[in-house]
């Protein structure tokens, strides 16, 4: 009993404080209702399909976009969504069909092993950044990795016109010039938007991945031979 | 972690920590706290945990002795272990706790990388550099970039050798990226298990001051695979015995960063023990360098097997 007394005593002084009597304390304790004119906005069961697809398709396409033009924005994080990079993952497995290695073992990747390496390659370089203590989830990461594959997709669509044209050294000379401007593109382009969230000493760590990840996605791109 | 100290009456202790006649508390850092105790044991104790003192200034206040000159430093691991296990133990299969091992920065990956090609006699790689952070960065990226570099390179020196011989068809090889990746990364976790349950079974034996945990065995491992890299790209398209000199130079420099990190933890057991223990490690390097250089980098011979047997074949039906 009186160590307790004792022991309160160091907190005496805490009991003297009041909140003063000329500052005026009032408010208005309730819950905003939500008008109901919210419920319309969100209930998107009436519309037309047609409308529903556009959408999607024009939230693709604005992000499609600021890949081409990457400054500093938040367009890509905030509505992160996975088609855009399924349809570039898509595409570039596509187009690296075709080639010699279909007629035999050996050779190029086949469609599972694009689509392996560009996802399982993302999903490990989300995993590394968010251990080092990134502040990006986990989806939006992946969103903007996927999106910055499009300059190579069409780097990728570039090669194989050119070689339509012909296999020789001017071809391979286009061909590396493309590529590694695009790859340039992407690892630019993903930094842009991936660099605020890590801390700042740690940025090196997080972008040699990312540059690893195009380079190896450009060497595919960049020997892919056409069968003959 | 900060200790708050509460005392009822003051005490000659409290007055000369906080310098003040009369408090009701005063804060005063850990190691000091434990001192506080011992005068005064009717005194009560809270413990606020404070978030913002970073894992280093942590790691400096439990008395880290990185520059211990009297005595082995080794010979304090009792007593940083203890402190430094004040951090929570999270299970296995939390992200947290994987989140300890990515603790690191820049310039801390640039400096290992630096000291793990050059081996400095005297300098412990796990000592100087890990300083009890062994992180899982460094390993990883540089097993993945050395499987990329060497399927990439062999290719590319593939082709080369190749230029201009009308029958050769290139391909990518992607099959070999496998390959590579299952030799290095084999290399890069399961020896390291071996050697790290090997010391644990030898220190039971004989009494080793000297314990290294298997994480940063790993990191060891990891890192000196890092002189590779540059060696595998330095194979691309030059002479045999430019490769080979490189070769001989890599395995140099990381069989004696690997031994002198080893040699505290062998040094008092049997020399039948260090011997075997030595050269086990070292050949485990020359057949990882030696096996990627064969298997990836060997078209020289098969070239010139080609062409012989082809000169063969035109000339026998001349002959008759």
């Amino acid at each position: 009993m009186a160590a307790a007394e004792e022991a309160s005593r160091p907190f005496a002084g805490l009991s003297d404080v009041s909140i003063s009597e000329d500052i005026p304390v009032e408010g208005d304790i309730s819950v905003p209702v939500g008008s109901s004119r919210r419920d319309d906005e969100f209930s998107t069961l009436d519309e037309p399909v047609k409308e529903t697809i556009l959408r999607d398709l024009r939230a693709v396409g604005n992000k499609f976009i600021h890949v081409l033009y990457p400054k500093r924005s938040s367009a890509l994080l905030r509505d992160w969504d996975l088609w855009g990079p399924l349809l570039l993952c898509v595409t570039l497995a596509l187009l690296l069909q075709g080639g010699a290695a279909d007629s035999d073992d050996q050779g190029g990747p086949q469609f599972a092993e694009v689509f392996v390496i560009v996802w399982f390659g993302s999903i490990i370089i989300t995993l590394n950044s968010k251990l080092l203590g990134g502040t990006i989830s986990f989806f939006q990461s992946l969103c903007v990795l996927g999106y910055c594959i499009m300059p190579l997709t069409v780097a990728m669509a570039v090669c194989r016109i050119v070689l339509i044209s012909g296999s020789g050294n001017v071809s391979f000379a286009v061909r590396l010039v493309v590529v590694t401007v695009s790859f340039g593109w992407s690892t630019f382009a993903s930094t842009a938007f991936l660099a605020d969230s890590q801390p700042p000493n740690r940025k090196a760590l997080v972008v040699y991945p990312v540059f690893l990840f195009y380079f190896v996605i450009g060497w595919m791109i960049l020997t892919f031979s056409p069968s003959q | 972690m900060v200790n708050v100290v509460c005392y009822e009456q003051q005490s000659e202790v409290k007055k000369r920590l906080c310098g003040v006649s009369q408090t009701s508390f005063c804060i005063v850092e850990f190691e000091e706290a434990g001192n506080l105790l011992e005068p005064n044991r009717d005194a009560t104790t809270i413990s606020i945990e404070d978030e913002d003192i970073k894992p280093e200034k942590k790691r400096k206040a439990a008395g880290f002795p990185p520059d211990d000159e009297d005595g082995d430093p080794l010979a304090t691991d009792d007593k940083t272990e203890l402190l430094s296990g004040q951090q929570k133990s999270v299970p296995f299969w939390t992200f947290e706790y994987y989140q300890r091992f990515f603790d690191i920065e820049t310039h801390h990956v640039k400096e290992r990388i630096i000291g793990s090609v050059m081996p400095w006699p005297g300098k412990n790689f796990i000592q100087v550099y890990l300083r009890r952070n062994p992180d899982l960065y460094g390993p990883f990226w540089i097993c993945t970039t050395l499987v990329f570099a060497i399927a990439i390179s062999g290719n590319l020196s593939n082709f080369l050798t190749h230029l201009g011989d009308p029958t050769y068809k290139y391909t990518p090889e992607f099959r070999k990226v496998s390959i590579a990746a299952t030799a290095i990364f084999g290399y890069a976790w399961l020896v390291p298990l071996a050697l790290w349950s090997f010391l644990l079974w030898r220190s039971n034996k004989i009494m080793n001051l000297v314990s290294y945990s298997f994480m940063e065995i790993v990191c060891v491992y990891g890192y000196s695979l890092s002189i590779y890299i540059p060696a595998v790209v330095l194979w691309i398209g030059t002479f045999e015995w430019l490769q080979w000199c490189s070769i001989v130079v890599a395995l140099f420099l990381s069989g004696s960063v690997l031994m002198l990190t080893f040699w505290p933890a062998v040094r008092d057991d049997h020399p039948k023990i260090i011997i075997a223990t030595m050269s086990a490690i070292v050949v485990f390097n020359i057949l990882l360098a030696v096996g990627c250089k064969a298997y990836f980098f060997s078209n020289s011979e098969r070239k010139v097997l080609v062409k012989s047997a082809a000169t063969v074949l035109t000339k026998a039906p001349s002959s008759t």
